[in-house]
């Protein structure tokens, strides 16, 4: 869409939420809960996070106050916004057993369609493009996840320059930000200068220009354009981390037996947190629970992750029994194998599983350190 | 009425060391009691009610350790008398808080706190059910929590294994949206090392995991533990952290002899 | 690509996607047990036609309340009656699954996966080397291939099981042996009980088989470990390993690509597999716990 910028005050950006909620949708946007970033519905731009800023590193995350009144000035949060679209645990089918007889009596599909339609606020790009990167997985093959795509079929998204890169960010080495390119209704960028508080409003679909179209806005003059390159130029330079992607499937297939698995293995917890803050990690298990009788059952799907030891599980025992090569399945398949299934990266740079790993494992670190180890002869003992 | 409940599998509930809590998740249950009333027989369940139906159980649920010598022999009564036996919570599953006394001095211990020692016969260890006869099913937790007895159970009525998953709490933190208390709070949490079941209870309240269901499948304590110390933690608090009520477990025992200050000025002499 | 072409490829609007993860319901017709612990189940739709599916193909199977796990078929393709699904007891779902009454209603999803397309082989010498619950997998190959038996030269079947008593379709194996001319082999782990056969691994039958390597096809199914020593004789003796398919057996939840728990390395073994060649498998292979 090369529809003409626009700029959204404060007062706009409340007319924005208020117009989405009047066309029904439910608005999720970041706010602070537990000392932390994390989606939750917004009513009010004071829901957001007024004033917060972050600062994260491998193992840590912290808020911090900021010196301005800054609405988006922070870096990832604690999720991207995949829990709203693809939840960590949902209904697939509830039936009933009458002696030999079972019916499937509710569907967790139509449940999935009567939620929303939600309006996303707030994206950043790297979880913008783990959006598209879902949209790829679970609709974009022959086997549709269908409580995904009624969820998704449906959601506005409002995307937001990012112009608080953290400690841990490499977004600008993924090709996934900081700006967002594609995939949004709207995008804005802050603009924090000695003018009003304000933002630059991109439209990304004729359905994001017609919400617009309810909002007061005024047309951009050509330095607030700049001021939003620039923020843009600001944050590229600023990322916490960088990770080469040259090559790296080629260095993570021919490391399959690298001695650096045995060091990431003893710091791994296995714990599970880098996958369940990924906002492109997609695997899933299926739960079954079941009455006293057996007779009311019903199936959930759940997120589930490969750093469990049952995840691999085949009767005689897991597959990975090990934890390196737990590690090495999952830094492989985000970097390596993901482009051989789907054409492109698993990983988008936003640097959560490096804040988030109790145990302080980097993905960036450990890629760089496979590329810089020597290889050891392949074949098995 | 009476063949009906002939027919009903027979349920048994022991006490042996503990503190009477997890069977009292069971009296919790409320609603679904009336439905349990309906799929078993509740045989023996002195906590509840007074009436005894003699053996053999179906299934024999057993809470605490053993921790006398008359114990040892309940033990092995209460195996023979049971088709299926169940340990519930963390006494019956790895000795429970009382294993403490493991790692000390039971002479020392008795002398102190009884006026007769003399009258007092215990062992020197607190262990748990397994050390003792087979056990076909050990659900965790101090105490243990309502859903997953019930799962438990259900499956015992169907015939079935139970499904208890064996992976850590941080994957239920992470589920129900819990902020990760140790990395945006720098919280000690033994989360990472411990079986989820909670449901993330003290993380969820923004506390750090008490590690009350015991080790996860594959527990990196040691890693665990340069986490902890990295976060501010002394040796001896290390130490502590591990010796509550799953002291016993192998796992979390020898992690927790690692960071014993004794052991430090041993390696040092 | 955008979300709407996404679902406009996938052919349909959110609202009428059909879900894979939804069962349909079939009813067992006859359960048989083939040995101490392996049981084929006959299945019926209860509504629609019978399920059309290729040999090599699978199913998830689900004992309501218990859970759902994958099954291979092991029926005759070309027949049309009741889907065969040969099960071990080996697990919760699994035991659930053979000890259900006769008229017990299962759920089925699929079918799922890819195809041994034993017409591969045709104009040449075809090997099947199957170990333990491996062998009812093959069972609907073999079938297809004995349809149109005169299209292929020597046949072999070389089977291998943990004892005599573990022998699938032993009676089956008598007949396509005498009526069909197929060599079958058969050794057992362990040969008590008066056994006359031979004992040991399936591969020390390879050498014998009497089939030509530069124009064989083989099929091969069972443990791991057995299908990777299996493959690696047969490569060695100069079978090429695009012409050498093999079925991997992976934890499955969903079996259309989207738990993610299949995965070897860059495949989905659900959708990509179960049936994979060897030539793209054999680096999959030779590392451990991958």
């Amino acid at each position: 869409m090369d529809a003409e910028m626009r700029v959204l005050d404060l007062l706009g950006l409340q007319g924005l939420i208020d117009t989405l909620r009047a066309r029904g949708y439910a608005v999720v946007g970041p706010t602070v809960r537990d000392g932390a970033i994390v989606h939750a519905p917004i009513a009010t731009i004071d829901d957001l996070p007024r004033g917060w800023g972050d600062d994260q590193d491998a193992a840590h995350y912290r808020l911090r106050r900021r010196a301005d009144d800054a609405l988006f000035g922070f870096a990832a949060g604690a999720q991207s916004p995949k829990p709203v679209l693809f939840p960590a645990e949902e209904l697939i089918w509830r039936g009933r057993r009458t002696g030999e007889e079972f019916t499937v009596n509710e569907d967790g599909a139509e449940r999935a369609g009567d939620e929303g339609p939600y309006a996303l606020l707030g994206v950043r790009s790297c979880d913008l493009h783990a959006l598209a990167i879902h949209d790829v997985v679970l609709l974009g093959r022959d086997h549709v996840d269908v409580r995904y795509a009624a969820r998704r079929a449906g959601a506005f998204v409002v995307a937001v320059t990012c112009t608080a890169p953290g400690g841990t960010c490499f977004c600008a080495s993924m090709g996934t930000g900081p700006r967002p390119d594609a995939g949004y209704d709207l995008a804005l960028t802050e603009l924090l200068d000695d003018g009003p508080h304000r933002f630059l409003v991109e439209v990304g679909t004729p359905r994001g220009e017609e919400v617009l179209a309810e909002v007061p806005t005024t047309s951009a003059p050509a330095h607030d354009v700049r001021a939003a390159d620039d923020a843009v130029a600001w944050s590229v330079a600023h990322m916490g981390r960088t990770l080469d992607t040259d090559g790296i499937k080629e260095v993570l297939y021919a490391n399959a037996e690298s001695p650096r698995w045995d060091d990431v293995a003893s710091l791994c917890l296995a714990c599970t947190n880098c996958t369940l803050v990924c906002p492109t990690c997609f695997c899933t298990s299926v739960e079954d629970v079941a009455d006293l009788t057996g007779d009311v059952a019903e199936r959930r799907r759940v997120w589930d992750s490969c750093f469990s030891e049952d995840f691999s599980y085949i009767h005689g025992g897991a597959i990975r029994p090990e934890i390196r090569s737990r590690y090495r399945q999952w830094i492989t398949h985000k970097l390596a194998s993901w482009q051989d299934q789907f054409g492109m990266s698993g990983c988008v740079g936003c640097g959560r599983c490096i804040t988030w790993c109790p145990a302080a494992i980097d993905i960036t670190a450990e890629a760089a350190a496979l590329r810089w180890t020597p290889q050891p002869a392949a074949g098995r003992s | 009425m009476t063949i009906q409940t002939q027919a009903l599998p027979k349920l048994a509930v022991w006490k042996f060391a503990s503190c009477d809590g997890c069977q009292l998740t069971l009296l919790n249950c409320e609603d679904e009691l009336m439905a349990l009333a309906g799929e078993v027989q509740i045989a023996y369940f002195p906590e509840a009610t007074r009436a005894v139906v003699e053996g053999p159980y179906d299934v024999s649920l057993v809470e605490g350790s053993v921790t006398t010598p008359e114990e040892i022999e309940r033990i092995g009564q209460v195996r023979e008398m049971s088709r299926n036996v169940v340990t519930i919570g963390a006494c019956a599953t790895s000795g429970g808080i009382q294993a403490l006394r493991n790692f000390g001095d039971i002479a020392e211990f008795r002398s102190v706190v009884y006026a007769h020692p003399e009258y007092l016969s215990t062992l020197a260890r607190s262990t748990p059910i397994s050390a003792h006869v087979d056990v076909d099913f050990e659900l965790r937790g101090c105490p243990i929590n309502k859903h997953q007895l019930l799962e438990v159970l259900a499956a015992y009525i169907q015939r079935r294994k139970p499904r208890i998953p064996t992976y850590s709490v941080c994957v239920e933190c992470k589920r129900r949206g819990a902020v990760c208390v140790a990395v945006a709070n720098g919280t000690p949490c033994l989360g990472p090392v411990t079986q989820a079941g909670c449901g993330a209870l003290c993380p969820a309240f923004a506390r750090g995991c008490y590690g009350c269901f015991g080790p996860q499948d594959s527990p990196n304590t040691a890693a665990m533990s340069d986490r902890l110390i990295s976060l501010g933690m002394a040796d001896d608090e290390v130490m502590r952290i591990y010796r509550t009520f799953n002291a016993a477990s192998e796992p979390f025992r020898r992690e927790s002899e690692r960071h014993e200050p004794a052991r430090d000025e041993e390696a040092l002499t | 690509m955008s979300m709407v072409e996404h679902l406009h490829r996938a052919g349909t609007s959110p609202e009428t996607l059909a879900d894979p993860m939804r069962p349909r319901r079939y009813r067992i017709a006859h359960t048989r047990q083939d040995t101490r612990d392996t049981f084929t189940l006959e299945l019926e739709p209860t509504e629609g036609p019978p399920l059309a599916y290729r040999p090599g193909q699978f199913t998830m199977l689900d004992a309501f309340g218990v859970g759902e796990v994958p099954i291979s078929i092991s029926g005759d393709p070309a027949r049309g009656g009741p889907l065969e699904q040969t099960i071990r007891d080996v697990g919760v779902v699994t035991h659930a699954l053979i000890t259900a009454p006769v008229g017990t209603l299962l759920g089925v999803r699929g079918p799922f996966g890819t195809s041994w397309d034993v017409s591969l082989g045709a104009g040449g010498d075809v090997v099947f080397i199957a170990g333990g619950i491996g062998f009812p997998p093959l069972r609907p190959a073999l079938l297809e291939l004995i349809s149109e038996r005169d299209r292929y030269g020597r046949v072999v079947l070389l089977y291998g099981v943990r004892t005599p008593e573990d022998i699938i379709f032993g009676d089956e194996l008598r007949s396509w042996a005498h009526d069909h001319g197929i060599v079958v082999g058969v050794t057992v782990d362990n040969g008590q009980h008066a056994w006359r056969g031979k004992v040991g691994l399936v591969t020390q039958l390879i050498p014998r088989a009497g089939f030509d390597p530069r124009n064989t096809t083989a099929f091969v199914c069972g443990p791991e470990v057995m299908m990777r020593f299996s493959a690696a004789a047969l490569a060695d003796r100069g079978v090429r390993p695009s012409r050498i398919r093999m079925s991997m057996e992976r934890n499955m939840k969903c079996g259309v690509g989207l738990c993610g728990h299949c995965q070897l390395r860059e495949l989905f073994v659900c959708v990509d597999g179960p049936v994979l060649t060897y030539d793209r498998l054999a680096p999959l292979l030779s590392s451990r716990e991958l």
